[in-house]
């Protein structure tokens, strides 16, 4: 199978490369990139003039709920949202029922992703069994086993000794630990931001020390052990900046931000809607304004979607009830081109830095590059195009998704997963989009 | 003016030229319930539910008189009873109800926001009765009603509001109705009853019941419910009687013709005393009566504004 991809720009910071070219793909892998490729025997031609074309997404916050939860999401229905949304890589997240705490429970999902994948899916493993925060699992067995990180995310580990532990033991064998920060003695039973919003809507509040209080642990025992330390989902200004300094001192330490989180604000909740009910909680407009700042400057490394599907029982109910979560695979790379890219605050290099090459390189992944002879993981996004999120237009298996009646600018045309390519052309979208296949 | 709307969620959304409009229609009929014969045909035919997920009584009981007074037909559904008890959801049941033909439901609901997702599912006209810690709409409009009777205007009053601020839907619900009349509103409590960025709802936070009183041309004196759920700091019941509760003593601090009210049921004792709930200052009993030509306007409005709508535009709009 040849595929070229034909006279798109071409961005791909890990060799530099921001120009308008063509992708030659030869089963499964780059072929060769020039400024004129000759189409002679390919079985594919993709126009890409006018898009932008880039090394496919690597999301590394992912919860494809399989096993035990496939009411919510399975790995095929969340690999599907994901091509849909130019990602190919993705990180599953352990807090699945069972936990992927052991060997078995890595293998038999293992076997479920051979099976059923669309795209390429890593696996993070828990850091303690069941996720319950008292006993280690066998990370060294575990990596064997072949997960690329541990988390138990979804739940801090609350005792900082057993943390401790599992980075000096992860750091051994060269795993990157990543950290849900939240202390729940905080936190409590709150569902919004602690502040005017949730004030004004009677409901209970998450203080941002439930969040901070605990990055500041847990980047302090990153410092001791020297572990690669990522955390997850930064939600407020105080977060931001103890990476900031932690960085600065040469802690191992990166972190992330959702889209939802550089998009919407907790006054997104004042009409009671649950897909805003996230965790951690949107907050105030001048933390937004410190993620965006943050991201853009590099304090955050990476953009992760944190797609979290609930079903409609578990969402379309009172708010304290609700679920926290929020879809985030099929509009994350449209999302940050709305709200960073196209008002001038990031540039493309930038975004796919934090969207593929950082994240692959976190978790110590061969992908995030179009370099010669690399698996053919390619992105072509339209971004030209605005479109409106329609809850039915969701692959997902569950609709949870904050930005259903949302307008986006730019979309995803094309999805190339080791060389198979995913079209996701909409005739409506655009007459200046020409369909070659 | 049209009413427009076919529910009442909350103060928060309507302007101030609405919260007139149901003022003014409720003292049209204050004068119904002092007839021989205590009824008017406003809403016969109509069909009200009362859906109470919380035990109520004196709320439940004065719509139930509002209604009637209206000649509508009332079921109560309490969620004890119900299918509420055997895991039906909300949604489910509101849409059950709206099945039967049933115009208004009136709910009372332990979660924040449930009135709100309840009429955004509904075509039916839904009045919220008290929906967690974030609304209580009807009675703040009985209690600016009362004032507004006792003192011939609302705009440039001082009103205090004291007592657990942070979990009444009662204070919120008066912050909203009262400064949107041009009020003065001063809040008090000890600190952890005072919820965050309050402030930014218009009013000015005290913990000193004194300065609250000072000026004040009324008080509002919220039930104190010390069996909460153990989740939140609370201050020691005596301790809050001591410097929260109101008292002859107090009041004598007070401006003399201070107007005391309380949305009841009363805790005597612990944040009123007999002597000022009992006393000249009190209007307690007077609330409970507007209470019910308020109610009535409400039923009378909503009904009126679901019509108006016309039954179709008020079905999910896009995007819920």
């Amino acid at each position: 199978m040849k595929i070229l991809v034909r006279q798109g720009r071409v961005i791909d910071p890990a060799q530099g490369i921001d120009k308008v070219m063509d992708i030659l793909i030869e089963d499964g892998r780059i072929a060769g990139l020039g400024v004129s490729v000759d189409s002679f025997g390919c079985d594919a031609v993709i126009d890409a003039s006018a898009k932008v074309v880039m090394p496919g997404l690597v999301d590394m916050h992912v919860h494809l709920r399989q096993p035990g939860r496939q009411d919510k999401e399975t790995v095929a229905s969340g690999t599907e949202a994901a091509l849909w949304g130019g990602v190919t890589s993705v990180l599953a997240m352990p807090n699945t029922e069972p936990a992927i705490d052991s060997l078995e429970a890595v293998r038999q999902l293992k076997g479920i992703i051979e099976k059923t994948a669309s795209s390429h899916v890593f696996i993070c493993a828990a850091i303690t069994k069941g996720r319950k925060g008292q006993e280690l699992v066998d990370i060294r067995r575990l990596k064997e086993e072949g997960v690329v990180a541990i988390s138990d995310d979804g739940a801090s580990v609350d005792n900082a000794f057993l943390l401790e532990e599992a980075m000096l033991l992860a750091k051994e064998v060269s795993l990157p630990v990543i950290c849900h920060c939240e202390d729940t003695s905080l936190s409590g039973k709150g569902v919004v931001n602690r502040g005017f919003v949730a004030t004004r809507l009677g409901l209970r509040g998450i203080p941002r020390e439930s969040e901070y209080l605990r990055v500041e642990r847990d980047v302090a025992l990153a410092e001791k052990t020297g572990v690669s330390l990522h955390i997850c989902h930064l939600s407020c200004r105080e977060s931001v900046e103890i990476v900031a300094q932690a960085k600065k001192r040469g802690v191992k330490v990166t972190c992330e931000v959702t889209p939802h989180h550089l998009f919407f604000t907790e006054e997104d909740c004042l009409g009671y809607d649950t897909n805003m009910k996230v965790n951690p909680p949107l907050r105030r407009r001048d933390d937004q304004q410190v993620l965006k700042e943050a991201l853009c400057q590099g304090v955050i490394d990476v953009v992760a979607s944190d797609h979290a599907p609930h079903t409609e029982n578990e969402k379309d109910i009172e708010f304290d009830r609700a679920e926290f979560g929020a879809l985030g695979l099929q509009t994350e790379l449209s999302a940050v081109f709305t709200v960073l890219v196209e008002p001038g605050l990031l540039d493309w290099p930038g975004l796919v830095r934090r969207m593929s090459l950082f994240p692959a390189q976190i978790l110590g992944l061969d992908k995030g590059t179009l370099r010669v002879s690399s698996c053919a993981d390619i992105t072509i996004f339209d971004p030209n195009v605005t479109w409106l999120v329609k809850k039915e237009d969701l692959v997902s298996k569950s609709k949870n998704s904050p930005f259903i009646g949302r307008r986006l600018k730019g979309k995803v045309t094309h999805t190339i997963c080791a060389g198979r390519i995913n079209s996701f052309y909409e005739v409506s979208a655009d007459p200046r989009i020409r369909k070659i296949e | 003016m049209f009413w427009k709307r076919k529910d009442l969620l909350g103060l928060d959304e309507l302007t101030p030229e609405e919260i007139e409009f149901i003022l003014a229609t409720a003292e049209s009929f204050k004068e119904v319930s002092t007839r021989q014969i205590k009824k008017v045909p406003a809403l016969r035919g109509k069909t009200v539910v009362n859906l109470f997920y919380e035990p109520s009584t004196r709320t439940r009981v004065s719509f139930e008189v509002a209604a009637k007074r209206l000649s509508a037909d009332v079921i109560n559904i309490a969620s004890e009873t119900s299918s509420v008890r055997k895991g039906e959801t909300l949604i489910d049941t509101g849409k059950n109800i709206e099945a039967l033909n049933a115009d208004i439901i009136v709910m009372r609901h332990n979660y924040s926001g449930a009135a709100a997702m309840l009429a955004r599912h509904l075509s039916i006209s839904v009045v919220n009765a008290g929906d967690g810690w974030h609304e209580h709409p009807t009675q703040a409009l009985l209690d600016i009603f009362t004032l507004k009777e006792k003192l011939g205007r609302i705009k440039g009053l001082k009103v205090a509001i004291v007592g657990d601020i942070a979990h009444s839907r009662v204070a919120r619900s008066n912050i909203w109705g009262l400064t949107k009349l041009g009020a003065d509103v001063v809040v008090c409590a000890p600190p952890m009853l005072i919820p965050p960025d309050i402030e930014r709802m218009g009013v000015r936070v005290t913990y000193e019941l004194d300065d609250a009183l000072k000026d004040a041309d009324a008080v509002n004196v919220l039930r104190m419910q010390f069996e909460r759920d153990g989740q939140d700091a609370f201050p020691k019941q005596l301790e809050y009687f001591q410097n929260y509760g109101i008292t002859s003593e107090r009041l004598q601090k007070a401006r003399e013709g201070i107007v005391v009210m309380h949305p009841g049921p009363l805790n005597r004792g612990i944040e009123i005393s007999s002597e000022v709930a009992d006393g000249k200052n009190s209007v307690i009993l007077q609330q409970v009566t507007n209470g019910i030509a308020v109610r009535m306007a409400v039923l009378f409005l909503v009904a009126q504004g679901r019509e108006r709508l016309g039954e179709d535009s008020c079905k999910a709009r896009p995007g819920d």
